[in-house]
């Protein structure tokens, strides 16, 4: 028989870039880079319990060679975008796939931050856009000094309305973790009946330590447990 | 014992439809599923009303042509059997039973709870089969297969293609379906091959077809009556992803 018939459905052949496995890949290299990211910024944000000296030194680091810092922030941001429109195009694909729905559906084999990675996604990035105005340019922050870290996060938090919204986002941000970094192993084609389990159990683990790091910043603050700033002037 | 049931009634692909209550009286116990509703249907037909549509053939869970959705679940609350294997002693009495067809836009409903599944056919046809002839039966270990490769390739090939799946995904997506066939031949010696072609040809009529995509939620293999596991989804990914790497063209490969 000729490979004709075997390629032959009417599916014919379809481009690689537009495969709905190619855009899962898209989203979980890009999602691992992420992940790579919110570890090294959660290390980075625990020196605020070192000292105010500390945290500012190791933000200055940071910022001290242009050309690594604009680079990096490239490379998010280009993840960023990528995350976000292969997701998009696949909800758009998802959302015509039942056009009638259930009277009644039973979801309860799957987790719920399986289930909610498409409400979860959209807040984050709103979170992130508000952060980046608010503690990176200091557009939203009153008391913002370009070079004391410390003091913007300290001053920040002792709103509580922003700390508790600080909360809430890394909570669903923990949340989106906890299923995309099992996820990405799955669509990228690993599976196995040991190792899958174990790679479930490290992101559940991922999302519960990672919400407690982050989150024990603002609670420090509203709590008094990190004092206010000592201001150099 | 008595149950009410709540029906999708579709008179055609083309009409709109509801769900509509009867009343199933003195259910035995012991009847399977279908039977209750070959029942309920008797009594219709009596009354001179329209009988319910279902598909069904083997009623010993094999065929993989029955199937509908019970109250949210494909195939009903009892894990892995299909609805022709799922007995009443499962339900008690005075249970409210809503039942519905595979909702999908790649599933169009035929009539009421049948729906229609050539999505699947046309699956298969793009590549779920091996081109060499097989010829009359080989001697025992003519082909050396290890025992791990033969007992997953067996455990995917359980594969009924009833469309649970598809059913319970909050996607209708056909992953674990296409999934379990690529695995099944790939792997195996005899399906080697083709392997790559299989994946490119198959994926490509999933995507062809208004199936949605996988997000790694799990709730095919939850239904699935024949307990395939999402691990067939991740060989599927990582065949096509190869496969298109390795790719040179169909027509370079086969010398056109
Ligand atoms: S994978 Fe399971 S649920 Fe899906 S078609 Fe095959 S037997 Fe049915
Ligand atoms: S009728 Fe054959 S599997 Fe149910």
């Amino acid at each position: 028989m000729s490979p004709a018939a075997i390629t032959g459905g009417s599916g014919g052949t379809l481009r690689f870039f537009e495969s709905t496995i190619f855009k899962k890949a898209v989203m979980a290299s890009t999602g691992a880079i992420l992940f790579g990211f919110v570890t090294a910024h959660l290390l980075g944000n625990l020196q605020i319990f070192v000292g105010q000296d500390r945290l500012n030194e190791y933000a200055a680091m940071l910022k001290s060679n242009a050309e690594i810092l604009w680079g990096a922030r490239s490379i998010l941001l280009f993840c960023v975008v990528a995350h976000i429109v292969s997701t998009i195009q696949l909800l758009r694909v998802n959302r015509q796939a039942r056009p009638v729905a259930y009277a009644k559906k039973n979801n309860s084999h799957s987790t719920l931050a399986s289930r909610t990675m498409y409400y979860s996604g959209p807040t984050i990035a709103a979170f992130v856009v508000y952060h980046l105005l608010h503690f990176t340019t200091g557009t939203l922050h009153p008391e913002f000094s370009q070079a004391d870290v410390y003091s913007n996060i300290i001053l920040g938090f002792q709103r509580w309305p922003v700390a508790i919204a600080y909360i809430v986002a890394v909570g669903l941000l923990c949340m989106h973790l906890s299923h995309g970094v099992s996820s990405m192993f799955q669509s990228l084609g690993f599976s196995h009946p040991q190792h899958t389990p174990r790679i479930r159990r490290f992101a559940r683990t991922v999302g519960i330590l990672y919400f407690a790091g982050f989150a024990s910043i603002p609670v420090a603050v509203i709590t008094g447990i990190l004092r206010a700033p000592i201001v150099h002037l | 014992m008595n149950l009410t049931l709540h029906v999708w009634r579709q008179k055609n692909t083309g009409s709109a439809g509801r769900m509509e209550r009867y009343d199933a009286t003195d259910v035995n116990p012991d009847m399977s599923f279908l039977e209750m509703l070959d029942v309920v249907n008797e009594g219709l037909i009596s009354s001179g009303k329209e009988p319910i549509a279902f598909e069904h053939d083997c009623r010993e869970g094999i065929c993989g042509s029955c199937g509908f959705v019970i109250n949210g679940i494909p195939h009903g609350p009892h894990k892995g059997t299909t609805v022709c294997q799922l007995h009443m002693r499962h339900f008690k009495d005075g249970d409210e039973l809503f039942l519905e067809p595979w909702r999908a836009k790649a599933f169009p409903v035929v009539k009421d709870l049948v729906v229609d599944r050539g999505a699947f056919d046309r699956i298969i046809a793009s590549g779920g089969y091996i081109t060499a002839r097989t010829g009359s039966a080989q001697d025992g270990n003519n082909i050396q297969i290890p025992k791990g490769a033969a007992d997953s390739a067996m455990d995917a090939a359980a594969c009924i293609g009833c469309g649970a799946c598809v059913a319970a995904c909050p996607n209708a997506a056909a992953a674990l379906f296409t999934g379990a066939k690529i695995s099944h031949l790939g792997l195996l010696p005899q399906g080697q091959a083709e392997r790559d072609r299989r994946a490119l040809g198959m994926v490509a009529q999933v995507n062809a077809e208004m199936f949605g995509t996988c997000t790694n939620v799990g709730e095919c293999e939850a239904v699935c009556p024949k307990g395939i596991s999402i691990e067939v989804i991740a060989r599927m990914n990582a065949d096509y992803l190869r496969a298109s790497w390795k790719d040179r063209g169909a027509r370079k490969e086969s010398g056109e």
